[in-house]
């Protein structure tokens, strides 16, 4: 959480020293972008800014990753951001309903929940179901993550009633509290359980109760250098950028 | 005395430094909604944090009185090879970032941790996600204040009186709870209060160790920092209050910080 505030002083620091000496704007891009990306996003988004920065020399993709609604509330508490990426509409039109967008969003991704346990699952857990077992630590991340919301509604859906153990701010400490088994299973994205690797596995969420998560993207507004947030916006939905992201395991916009 | 003349850089930055501090509490106390006050401090899930909060920081000053004053004892008036190490281990949470406090209590006693996965399998007690892994994550991170104060306090009393305590034939015990403590209460005191305040301020390592619960584990840091991101003004208030109890304890311990009035 602080080391969370501490990248976003850094990032937000490193992205005014940089805005200030590149101020002048010309047709190649040169600078700093900050791209605030919902935790899901962690893996995906670092190799998304690594082959941008490749492709465009003398361009720096900051990225500051935390929970939609932490970035939501940094972004209107004044820090400096560029681009934003959220994991679900409901975060995205809160910032634009607080006239922070600089244009409408476009959504780049979508995923689908899935159930993680310890690999192995030894608790064998294989339904919905199962995580309403007395001695099922189960946990969640909150109600306003994209990812706590998801996991109500398909718990809904599958008329499970289960008292999360812990409310989690982003969906990534779900998936650390389960690898290290403190928890016995949360709901997270399918590319989540994709990128914790070895201790971990999925259990598959049916169709007919799992919902689609919506990652829209924006500019936000006032960024400190439009014109490489639209380049990274462009990129992001690029068949190159697509594909790059589909490679994580998200479902295509 | 002659009145002290202040050169003007001195003067310029000692009053840049003062406004560091004080615009915060400025911005605080402009910008929080008085009128909606009552309702953020009435509303249930602020009553909840405030409670567990009170419940478990009070509980970390009692095992850190349980368990301090015993340990400032042996570091005041026992000699023994690594008497100084152990003492700085045992003050390391008090320069220790806070998460990686509440990663180390993870690592030792999670489910899966040293002392964990035995209090697991032989008793079926596992501490993240309960209120008792609240206390121990304040405890961890608080007791070192109690146990230096109150070392502090055991040096620097004057020994005759447990010596005068022991020629009248009393026992070790007795001196120590009816001679010792008595007259270093106003070290225990401060320890305590000192004890209490950063238990009650504590964020990391809770939120690492015992994750994050209405009623169960979400004291009132968490429930500011997660209000921030849905009722601002209730976070404004609710920081208020901690801020309001924080000036408390410096009232309380004025004569010990800001010299005797």
């Amino acid at each position: 959480m602080r080391n969370r505030a501490v990248v976003f002083l850094v990032a937000a620091v490193l992205a005014a020293a940089c805005g200030g000496t590149n101020g002048g704007g010309g047709t190649t891009l040169s600078g700093t972008a900050s791209v605030f990306a919902a935790s899901s996003l962690s893996d995906s988004f670092k190799a998304l800014g690594t082959a941008f920065q490749a492709a465009h020399s003398g361009t720096t993709i900051q990225l500051n990753f935390a929970g939609s609604p932490t970035l939501v509330t940094q972004i209107e508490q004044g820090a400096s951001a560029d681009v934003f990426a959220a994991a679900d509409t409901t975060n995205m039109d809160k910032l634009k309903t607080d006239g922070f967008t600089a244009a409408d969003s476009k959504v780049f991704a979508h995923n689908k929940l899935a159930i993680v346990v310890a690999a192995g699952n030894p608790k064998g857990i294989n339904s919905l179901a199962d995580l309403a077992k007395p001695g099922i630590i189960y946990i969640s991340a909150g109600p306003t993550v994209p990812a706590g919301k998801y996991a109500l509604q398909i718990l809904a859906n599958a008329g499970v009633k289960v008292t999360p153990k812990s409310l989690e701010t982003d969906v990534k400490s779900v998936v650390s509290k389960v690898s290290l088994g403190e928890a016995d299973a949360g709901i997270v994205y399918t590319t989540d359980v994709t990128a914790a690797g070895a201790k971990v596995q999925g259990v598959t969420i049916p169709d007919n109760v799992n919902v689609t998560a919506t990652y829209p993207i924006v500019e936000v507004k006032g960024a400190k250098n439009a014109e490489l947030a639209n380049a990274f916006i462009a990129y992001v939905l690029s068949a190159d950028g697509q594909a790059k992201l589909q490679s994580f395991g998200f479902l295509p916009a | 005395m002659r009145a002290e003349r202040v050169p003007v850089a001195v003067a310029i930055l000692a009053a840049i430094g003062a406004a560091f501090f004080l615009l915060p509490l400025l911005g605080l106390l402009i910008r929080s909604p008085w009128r909606d006050a009552f309702t953020a401090l009435s509303a249930p899930e602020t009553i909840e944090a405030l409670k567990l909060s009170l419940l478990a920081s009070l509980s970390a000053t009692a095992i850190g009185l349980l368990f301090g004053v015993p340990l400032a004892w042996v570091f005041a008036r026992l000699e023994f090879p690594g008497r100084d190490l152990l003492r700085a281990l045992t003050t390391l949470p008090m320069v220790l970032p806070p998460v990686v406090g509440g990663i180390a209590l993870l690592l030792a006693f999670g489910r899966r941790g040293l002392v964990g996965s035995w209090l697991d399998s032989a008793f079926g007690i596992t501490l993240p996600f309960t209120t008792a892994g609240v206390v121990m994550a304040e405890a961890f991170v608080a007791m070192p204040f109690l146990i230096i104060t109150v070392e502090a306090g055991l040096r620097s009393m004057d020994r005759r009186y447990e010596e005068a305590a022991r020629a009248l034939g009393a026992k070790r015990w007795r001196v120590f709870t009816q001679v010792t403590l008595p007259l270093i209460a106003p070290s225990l005191f401060a320890g305590a209060v000192l004890c209490w305040a950063r238990a009650l301020g504590e964020f990391g390592a809770t939120i690492t160790f015992a994750g994050n619960f209405p009623g169960v584990t979400q004291t009132m840091p968490l429930a500011v920092y997660l209000l921030l991101e849905t009722n601002q003004e209730a976070s404004y208030i609710l920081s208020l209050v901690l801020l309001l109890v924080s000036l408390a304890v410096l009232v309380a311990l004025r004569h010990r910080w800001l010299g005797s009035a």
